[in-house]
C-alpha cells in the first residue's frame, strides 16, 4: 500500500531529513513509526501525504507513484489519506458535527450522507453526544478523538497519524490506539509515528525506527 | 490492488452528476456562509458598503445630473435666434420696412421688432439700474430685431443666413444666439469625459479597496485554510467562499450607492422645481430608475467578485500546510 524506496529528502537549507530510505507497508498492515524527535518521523509523513516531495527515490501509495501526480491532484491524493494531526488541526470556530463533516463537505456527499457518516464516525469514538458542543470545550482526548473521527469519516484506505498521544496520559493513550487497531482490523492500512517506545512495544506490530534520517529497523516486512 | 482501482474508475463515471450536485451544493453553502460572515460583523460590512456605495454614487450621481443637464438642453438644440443690432440712425420707421422684408425671405420663421424705447424700458424694469438709466441724457440701446430662422435650418446653413443678414446696410452688428449654446455643448461635452475619468479612477479604487478587505478576511481565516488544505480541499473550494465574499460586500456597496443617488435627488427636487416653475418650464428631475438601480447592484456585484478574484489569486496559493 506504500512503499519507499530509497528515498532520501533535502531541505533547502541543506539539512538532510530523511537518507536513502526504503520500506514497504502492505495492505491491511499496522505500523509503527519511531524515533527521536528529528529522525524524519514527520518528513516521512509529509512525503505521503504530498506535503513535500523527495529529493531522490521513488514514493508510490496505493500504486500510484508520488512523483507522477501534479500539483493540482494533490488534493484528490490527500483525500484518499486520513491524517490524525499531534496538534489536532480543528477549526475552533466550529462545532464537533463540522469539523468531523469537513472533509465529506469537500468530497461533496450530500447533506444526509454526510450526517449519517459523521454521527458514525462520532459513535465509533465516543463523542456522538458531543457533536454541537466546540472543539474548545472538549479536553485533549476529545479533541483527539474528534481529529480521528474526521481522519476516518471517508472512509480511507490509508490512515497516518503523527504523535497522536502526544499529549495524552497513557490510560487515553491506549485507548486511542485501540481505536487504531480497531480501524485496521476493518481494512485501513495504518501507519502511527509515536515515540512513546513503552507504549508501542506493548501492542505486538511492526515497528520502523528512524535515526538522523536513516532506516534503522523494521524495514523488511 | 487491480480489482480497487477498477472499482473507483467506475466509481467516478457514475458519480459525474453527483459531482455537479456537490459542486452546486458547496457554491449554496458557500454563499450563504459568506453572507452569515459578512451580516455577523454587520459594522464593518456596513463601513465597507458604505465606501464602496460612496465611490460608485460619485460618477453615477455626477452621470445622472448630466443626464438631466443633456435632458433639460435638448430643448434648445436648434438654431434659436439671431439678433440684428441696428445702426443709430436707422430710426424706427425705417426698421419697420426692415422688418417686412426679412419676413419675406424663405428660410426666416418669424422677425420681432425691439424698439430701442421698449428695450431701455425693460432693461430698466430687470436691471434694477433705472436710476442710472434715468439720468442718461441719451438712449444707449440700439434698435433690435429678433430673427427667429425656419425650424428647418441646421446650424451651419443659420451661420449663412446670420452673415447675409449682417451685410445690410442697416445693421450693425448680427449675433447669432448659438455660440453659448456650443459653448455649453462643448462644455458639457468636457464634464461627460471628467466623469467618466473620475468614474474609472474610483471603480479602481472599490476593486482595489475590496481586495484589500478579502486580503484581510484570508489572514484573518489563514489557518482554517490551511485545515482545509491539509485535508484535501483544492484551491477552487478554498476560493469560493471568499469570491462570494466579494460579491456580497459589492452588492451591498452597489445598493448603498443607488441609495445615496436617490437621497441627494431627493434632496435636490425641491428646489429643482422651483428653479423650473421660475422659468416656466415642466422640467422634472429624472433619477436613477429602477434599471439604474439594478445595474448599480450588478456593477457593484462584479467589482466586488473582481476585487476579491484579485486577492485570492495572490494570497490564497500562497497558503500551504507546513
Amino acid at each position: 500500500m506504500i512503499s519507499f524506496e530509497r528515498v532520501s529528502k533535502r531541505y533547502q537549507e541543506g539539512h538532510d531529513a530523511l537518507r536513502d530510505v526504503s520500506f514497504e507497508i502492505a495492505k491491511d498492515d499496522l505500523v509503527f513509526l519511531t524515533g527521536h524527535s528529528g529522525a524524519g518521523k514527520s518528513t516521512l509523513m509529509r512525503l505521503i501525504m504530498l506535503m513535500d516531495r523527495a529529493t531522490r527515490g521513488k514514493v508510490v501509495v496505493d500504486g500510484v507513484d508520488l512523483a507522477s501526480v501534479p500539483g493540482r491532484n494533490i488534493p484528490a491524493h490527500r483525500r484518499d489519506i486520513g491524517v490524525v494531526f499531534q496538534n489536532h488541526q480543528l477549526l475552533f470556530d466550529r462545532s464537533v458535527f463540522e469539523n468531523v463533516a469537513l472533509p465529506l463537505i469537500i468530497a461533496g456527499y450530500d447533506y444526509r450522507e454526510v450526517g449519517r457518516r459523521v454521527r458514525a464516525a462520532l459513535d465509533k469514538v465516543g463523542l456522538l453526544s458531543r457533536e454541537r458542543a466546540l472543539p474548545v470545550t472538549l479536553s485533549g482526548g476529545e479533541q483527539q478523538r474528534v481529529g480521528i473521527a474526521r481522519a476516518v469519516v471517508g472512509k480511507p484506505k490509508i490512515l497516518l497519524a503523527d504523535e497522536p498521544t502526544g499529549n495524552l496520559d497513557p490510560a487515553l493513550s491506549a485507548e486511542i490506539m485501540t481505536l487504531f487497531e480497531e480501524f485496521n482490523q476493518v481494512g485501513v492500512t495504518v501507519l502511527i509515528a509515536s515515540h512513546d517506545l513503552i507504549l508501542i512495544s506493548q501492542l505486538r506490530h511492526r515497528i520502523i525506527t528512524l535515526s538522523e534520517g536513516r532506516l534503522v529497523t523494521g524495514g523488511e516486512l | 490492488m487491480s480489482k480497487s482501482r477498477a472499482e473507483g474508475a467506475v466509481q467516478s463515471k457514475a458519480r459525474f452528476s453527483d459531482r455537479y450536485n456537490a459542486w452546486l451544493r458547496h457554491h449554496r453553502l458557500s454563499a450563504a456562509d459568506s453572507l452569515h460572515r459578512v451580516l455577523d460583523n454587520l459594522v464593518s460590512s456596513l463601513m465597507t458598503w458604505l465606501v464602496i456605495g460612496i465611490a460608485l454614487a460619485l460618477p453615477v450621481g455626477l452621470d445622472v445630473a448630466l443626464d438631466n443637464a443633456t435632458e433639460l438642453s435638448s430643448g434648445w438644440d436648434s438654431p434659436s435666434q439671431i439678433s440684428l443690432f441696428l445702426k443709430d440712425e436707422v430710426d424706427t420707421a425705417a426698421a419697420m420696412v426692415l422688418v417686412k422684408d426679412i419676413e419675406a425671405r424663405d428660410d426666416v420663421q418669424q422677425v420681432h421688432f425691439v424698439s430701442r424705447e421698449d428695450a431701455l424700458a425693460e432693461f430698466s424694469a430687470l436691471s434694477g439700474f433705472a436710476d442710472v438709466l434715468a439720468s442718461l441724457e441719451d438712449n444707449p440701446l440700439p434698435n433690435l430685431l429678433l430673427v427667429t430662422p425656419d425650424s428647418a435650418l441646421a446650424g451651419a446653413a443659420a451661420g449663412g443666413l446670420r452673415a447675409k443678414l449682417a451685410q445690410r446696410k442697416e445693421v450693425a452688428e448680427a449675433v447669432l444666439d448659438m455660440e453659448w449654446l456650443q459653448r455649453l455643448n462643448s462644455l458639457m461635452e468636457l464634464s461627460r469625459r471628467l466623469v467618466i475619468a473620475i468614474g474609472v479612477l474610483l471603480v479602481l479604487g472599490v476593486v482595489l479597496i475590496l481586495g484589500n478587505t478579502i486580503r484581510l478576511a484570508i489572514e484573518n481565516r489563514r489557518e482554517e485554510i490551511v485545515i482545509v488544505k491539509l485535508v484535501g480541499g483544492s484551491n477552487p473550494f478554498v476560493r469560493r467562499p471568499f469570491l462570494y465574499t466579494g460579491l456580497w460586500y459589492g452588492v451591498g456597496g452597489g445598493f448603498f450607492a443607488a441609495l445615496l443617488v436617490s437621497l441627494s435627488l431627493w434632496f435636490l427636487e425641491a428646489p429643482v422645481s422651483e428653479l423650473a416653475a421660475l422659468y416656466q418650464s415642466e422640467f422634472v428631475l429624472a433619477g436613477l430608475g429602477l434599471m439604474g438601480a439594478l445595474n448599480l447592484l450588478i456593477l457593484g456585484g462584479l467589482l466586488g467578485l473582481a476585487g476579491a478574484w484579485l486577492a485570492v489569486t495572490r494570497h490564497l496559493a500562497a497558503i500551504v500546510p507546513r
